[in-house]
């Protein structure tokens, strides 16, 4: 009798760690995922004074400018939730980052470029916008697998369904071609 | 912080305890009062003015407004890795000081405070400074910080306190024994002398004890916070040769006292043990051996080099 409602309570308290400690790692990816955003709207605010910024020295490199603008807004324009929404925004996302960084190397790709006015200090600034996105990613990323792995795992799989737990998608790099290491032209024209 | 006041509430209820069981009466414990309101006091005042006091001794201004390159840098990297480990950013601070070094300290990862010495931001490329950052942050979100910060201040209030009492203890020990022996009650000897005994060993080891403790800690956590900053880097080489860097500008840091020493990312003193494997080693420093810590981060390195392939470059955000 007493072993019975021994074993009933501490399976109860079991029940009760880990459906707080699923809830606990599921607000977190939450607000992981809420962090990206907010570096991501960092960057859509800073990207048109950085490119006012370069315009006038860079008017001979104008289309990579302009491909910069243009994924710009597209990114913008994208207001989506859910899985579907994820996969959206990080599509649009992964184009405005190509586009970035493509820009980055072809400032490196004029020395002198950096040596007038504030283009060097331009540069640190994308640098640090583009490390801000990479790395809010990569916790959301940490994050959702430690859910993901959490909620699969045996003993805490019987409370995902009580804790409403479901799997959250990482986020990802979509295009092959965004996968591929940029091949840097180093020749003058 | 809970253990040491209980450390000192069973130093003084002990003590009149003892006293209870040796005279027969039973006195007010004004000695367990007084030294659980010590410990209760010391530890509540070097937990609230630890950060300040630390920072305040190497004379460190706080970076609010970046005016040059490396400043600003300074603080879009600290932001970055911020976001990395999740935590609010830190308030930054620079130490004026030429050799390379930086510390954290603060309470918990909602209010912590992060220093580097000038001499670090001379010498450390972008990727290098990231590591370093990384490695404090480490620090404040396993807690370290706090913890660090309230050792440092405890370890000095045990040997303070132990002096005191060692001299009280020394001009009134004598009667103590000698006017309780005719009074003590029968049934109590046994349990009063094992009591006496471990309580005086307490004493003699408390201060020791608080101290290893100190340093045992410190030395498993640069490893942790080591693998921290590669955890939000994702390039431990940059933290090994930033560890190189600091290494080889070998002259201590002169602004970084003693009591802060367990704090820094390398020991700020320059002492050889630091360098030396071994018991006295192992026992004595505040930080594990440099080399050990290069070699662990180089065999993360390239263990994450291999798994990429080893032809492309590193995924990591530079």
């Amino acid at each position: 009798m007493w072993v019975v409602l021994l074993l009933a309570v501490v399976i109860a308290l079991w029940v009760i760690a880990a459906y707080n400690g699923l809830i606990s790692l599921k607000n977190q990816t939450v607000n992981a995922f809420k962090q990206i955003d907010v570096q991501l709207k960092r960057r859509h605010d800073l990207i048109p004074n950085l490119v006012n910024a370069v315009k006038g020295a860079m008017d001979f490199e104008r289309s990579t400018l302009e491909a910069v603008i243009q994924a710009r807004n597209q990114a913008v324009k994208v207001n989506a939730s859910g899985p579907e929404g994820i996969k959206q925004i990080s599509q649009a996302e992964n184009a405005l980052s190509g586009a970035l960084s493509r820009l980055l190397v072809t400032v490196e790709r004029y020395p002198e470029l950096k040596a007038t006015g504030n283009i060097g200090q331009l540069q640190e600034e994308l640098t640090s916008t583009e490390n801000r996105i990479a790395f809010a990613r990569q916790l959301y990323n940490d994050t959702a697998t430690q859910y993901n792995t959490k909620q699969q795992q045996f003993p805490t799989t019987l409370v995902a369904g009580l804790a409403h737990a479901e799997r959250t998608d990482l986020w990802e790099i979509e295009d092959q071609a965004e996968r591929a290491v940029p091949q840097v032209d180093l020749s003058r024209r | 912080m809970i253990g040491f006041v209980l450390f000192f509430a069973w130093l003084g209820f002990g003590g009149d305890y003892i006293w209870f069981l040796s005279n027969g009466h039973h006195p007010f414990p004004w000695v367990g009062i007084l030294l659980t309101t010590v410990a209760i006091v010391t530890a509540w005042y070097s937990y609230k003015t630890g950060p300040e006091k630390v920072l305040w001794a190497t004379g460190a201004h706080e970076l609010i407004d970046p005016q040059t390159d490396a400043e600003r840098q300074l603080v879009n990297v600290v932001e970055e890795m911020a976001i990395a480990a999740g935590v609010p950013r830190p308030r930054i601070w620079i130490v004026p000081d030429d050799d390379p070094n930086a510390f954290a300290t603060g309470h918990d990862p909602r209010d912590s405070q992060i220093a580097v010495t000038q001499g670090l931001l001379r010498i450390c490329n972008r990727d290098e400074l990231q590591a370093v950052i990384g490695h404090e942050l480490g620090h404040v979100k396993n807690l370290d910080v706090r913890l660090m910060t309230t050792l440092a201040a405890l370890v000095g209030a045990v040997l303070l306190v132990r002096d005191g009492m060692g001299r009280m203890m020394g001009r009134g020990g004598g009667r103590l024994v000698g006017r309780s022996s005719g009074r003590r009650s029968k049934d109590a000897g046994p349990l009063l002398v094992i009591l006496l005994a471990l309580w005086v060993i307490s004493w003699i080891i408390a201060p020791l004890v608080t101290q290893l403790l100190a340093m045992a800690v410190s030395r498993k956590r640069e490893y942790l916070a080591d693998a921290m900053s590669a955890q939000f880097t994702r390039n431990p080489l940059a933290l090994a040769s930033a560890l190189e860097k600091i290494e080889s500008a070998a002259a201590p840091t002169a602004s970084i006292k003693r009591g802060a020493a367990h704090l820094c990312i390398a020991d700020p003193l320059g002492r050889r043990f630091t360098n030396r494997e071994g018991w006295l080693a192992d026992t004595l420093a505040t930080h594990p051996p440099m080399s050990m810590r290069i070699s662990r981060l180089k065999g993360m390195g390239y263990a994450q080099l291999k798994k990429e392939g080893g032809s492309s470059a590193i995924s990591a955000p530079a």
